[in-house]
């Protein structure tokens, strides 16, 4: 496979620079601010300092061993990303930008938010590195994410309602697109995915690759082998990303992105931009998107409000195109099923988002043999989601 | 040259600046646009911009987001735009902008909509989100239908990408005056008018000025340097104003006469 993206960020004939002139000279900006941190070896030093002082890495490749027996299939391993500080994968991203903007001398940083977790993964680094931080986020997301709301204004950072479209992740994104058009001389925009206008799919793609680096090794280290198949939960994509990429070039490894069916691909109500939808651009690059023939972009829903996004990370449309990941869909009510299943089954509760990839791997699981192997990215813990999995009865 | 390039030659001949109008497509319905229309073009507006509403308009402010979103709720869709233009045209010659963001016109097919467009008698597209760094595939069909790509220069634009967008811009530079999006900050003059020579030295093409104007005081400033100022937000907030206003038009060619007046009284100064 030929390296993605070309110098202007296209992944085949996604991704790419779609912003506003304003934002043009700071992509640029940034996109050679990245190149030089790339190659300063003092940089992925201090980056990987923090991430194994700060955020706690390695993450365990956990063998659940009750979950496997009781599907009578597959052995299944889970990459504990909920173990991280602060609770999932995206403290992984949040460091490395962080950095990269404390380099660039920028002391203000920005964030959208969809679960809450990326916005508390910045709204922590901020803390770290003394930075002033506002994160926008959907009006709808701050009443069902509320304790992650709450983590956040601890961190000392700023919580900006977002109340324009449906109030969730898609608008926080427009919002704080908007707030960087007019700040974006002192402020770093931290985005949350690999998504984004170049080089932010490419950026915090690689930043989250050290999830798919560690698996590898870990995986050969306690199996001797390569797992057959790696699930993962896709909003944005940026945990997917993280775990898929070390092992795109590996043909012995099955990958699949789970996408959010919300309440069935038949309604309008989900978040399956790759099943779904249409090639189309939106917030800086171009994408499948959910929208209507006029090219207006539709409103996401998913319970898992880290999924909640019309569109998806350019890479993964490309990987979609190209046949390498195939993408499936879980509905609101096998990942609610999932959730409860995974606590019981191994006393680990995992986000709603990564719940749709245990789903995943537990429709799969039972039809391979015994000897076969499956990693599952748990993205992050689930404690965030247990108000909302009480509204909905998923807990009797 | 096309309707652009004839008006700003013609204005220039007059020693007068372009007053450029811009309104949101289909706020409150398309016939009130098609009202406007007619009622700006007499008004003394000197080009139309006239917004295509988006779902997602992320270089605009409050004002002209909640714009888009009673346009799309009114049914607006950029076929309905085309068609509204088209139907002026048979009477009008009123230079016409398409003002927006680029997913529309990627659903409608750049290929099909450079034709449509031009077919309807449209003058130039300025998309939002279209850097040119992307906007090869664009141009290959609205350079050949002979649509201006009206280009978008920023205060953060430095030298070198300034002459790059000059060189590739056609009908008019629009020079967005404030480091912001649509209608949320007060232009400063000063930073403007030097900017503005800057992208002189670089360029023969028109320069507007747009993005934060809103009085006939600052239009007359910055007409001074520059070759035509865009109001918007302060026309769209006026529209939104007064929407159940039976002299809705009437108000709106109240305050774009006064402006235009502005303008010309530039030439006396």
């Amino acid at each position: 496979m030929k390296t993605q993206p070309d110098k202007y960020g296209h992944f085949g004939i996604f991704g790419g620079r779609y912003a506003a002139e304003t934002l043009m000279p700071a992509l640029i900006e940034l996109e050679a601010a990245y190149r030089a941190a790339q190659k300063d070896k003092s940089f992925s030093k201090e980056f990987e300092e923090y991430q194994r002082q700060y955020a706690g890495r390695a993450t365990p490749l956990y063998y659940a061993n009750r979950l496997s027996e009781s599907l009578r299939g597959a052995k299944i391993y889970l990459k504990r990303e909920d173990l991280n500080h602060t609770g999932s994968h995206k403290i992984n991203n949040t460091l490395g930008q962080a950095l990269l903007a404390r380099r660039m001398g920028k002391k203000k940083v920005i964030a959208e938010t969809g679960a809450g977790q990326h916005g508390v993964a910045t709204a922590t680094v901020a803390a770290l590195f003394g930075m002033e931080c506002k994160i926008f986020m959907g009006e709808e997301d701050i009443h069902r994410q509320a304790p992650n709301v709450f983590r956040m204004k601890i961190l000392g950072a700023e919580v900006v309602p977002v109340k324009s479209g449906t109030a969730t992740l898609k608008d926080a994104m427009n919002e704080a697109m908007r707030y960087w058009v007019s700040s974006v001389r002192d402020t770093f925009y931290i985005i949350g995915t690999t998504a984004g206008p170049h080089p932010y799919p490419q950026m915090v793609r690689n930043f989250q690759s050290v999830i798919g680096r560690e698996t590898k090794k870990q995986i050969i280290k306690m199996e001797g082998r390569n797992p057959d198949v790696l699930i993962a939960c896709v909003g944005g994509g940026s945990n997917a990303m993280g775990i898929f990429y070390t092992f795109r070039n590996q043909k012995d490894v099955a990958m699949f992105g789970v996408e959010a069916a919300g309440h069935g691909l038949n309604t309008t109500e989900h978040s399956a931009s790759i099943n779904a939808g249409k090639v189309g651009v939106l917030h800086g690059n171009k994408t499948y998107l959910l929208q209507d023939e006029h090219g207006q972009v539709r409103d996401a829903y998913s319970i898992a409000a880290g999924l909640d996004y019309p569109g998806v990370g350019p890479e993964h449309a490309y990987f979609h195109a190209t046949k390498r990941v195939k993408y499936v869909t879980i509905t609101d009510k096998e990942a609610i099923k999932a959730f409860s299943y995974l606590s019981r089954q191994e006393g680990i509760i995992p986000a709603l988002e990564s719940a749709h990839a245990i789903a995943y791997a537990m429709k799969v699981a039972p039809k391979m043999a015994k000897d076969k192997l499956i990693v599952v990215c748990l993205s992050g813990r689930g404690d965030k989601d247990a108000q909302t999995i009480i509204e909905k009865g998923g807990v009797r | 040259m096309g309707r652009i390039g004839d008006k700003f030659e013609s204005l220039h001949a007059k020693n007068e600046k372009a007053l450029i109008i811009y309104l949101t497509a289909g706020d409150p319905s398309l016939g009130v646009t098609k009202e406007l229309f007619f009622g700006l073009e007499s008004a003394g507006a000197d080009i139309l911009e006239i917004g295509v509403p988006f779902s997602d308009p992320t270089a605009d402010g409050p004002v002209i987001q909640a714009a888009s979103q009673r346009a799309l709720k009114a049914g607006t869709t950029l076929q309905g735009v085309l068609d509204l233009v088209t139907d002026v045209r048979k009477t009008s010659s009123i230079p016409i902008v398409l003002f927006g963001y680029y997913n529309p016109i990627f659903a409608y097919g750049p290929k099909n909509f450079a034709q449509a467009a031009k077919k309807a008698g449209v003058d130039g597209v300025l998309v939002v989100d279209l850097p040119p760094e992307e906007a090869r595939e664009f141009r290959s069909h609205t350079d050949v239908a002979g649509i201006d790509f009206i280009s978008l220069a920023a205060p953060t634009t430095p030298e070198v990408r300034l002459r790059r967008i000059a060189a590739e811009a056609t009908g008019f530079l629009y020079y967005i005056s404030i480091t912001g999006v649509t209608g949320t900050a007060v232009p400063r003059i000063e930073d403007i008018k030097r900017e503005v020579s800057k992208i002189r030295r670089i360029t023969k093409l028109p320069l507007a000025v747009g993005f934060g104007i809103s009085n006939s005081k600052q239009a007359q400033e910055i007409a001074r340097f520059a070759d035509g100022v865009v109001i918007g937000s302060a026309v769209v907030r006026l529209i939104d104003e007064n929407k159940s206003n039976p002299d809705l038009v009437k108000n709106v060619c109240t305050y774009v006469r006064e402006i235009k007046k502005a303008l010309r009284w530039q030439v006396d100064d």
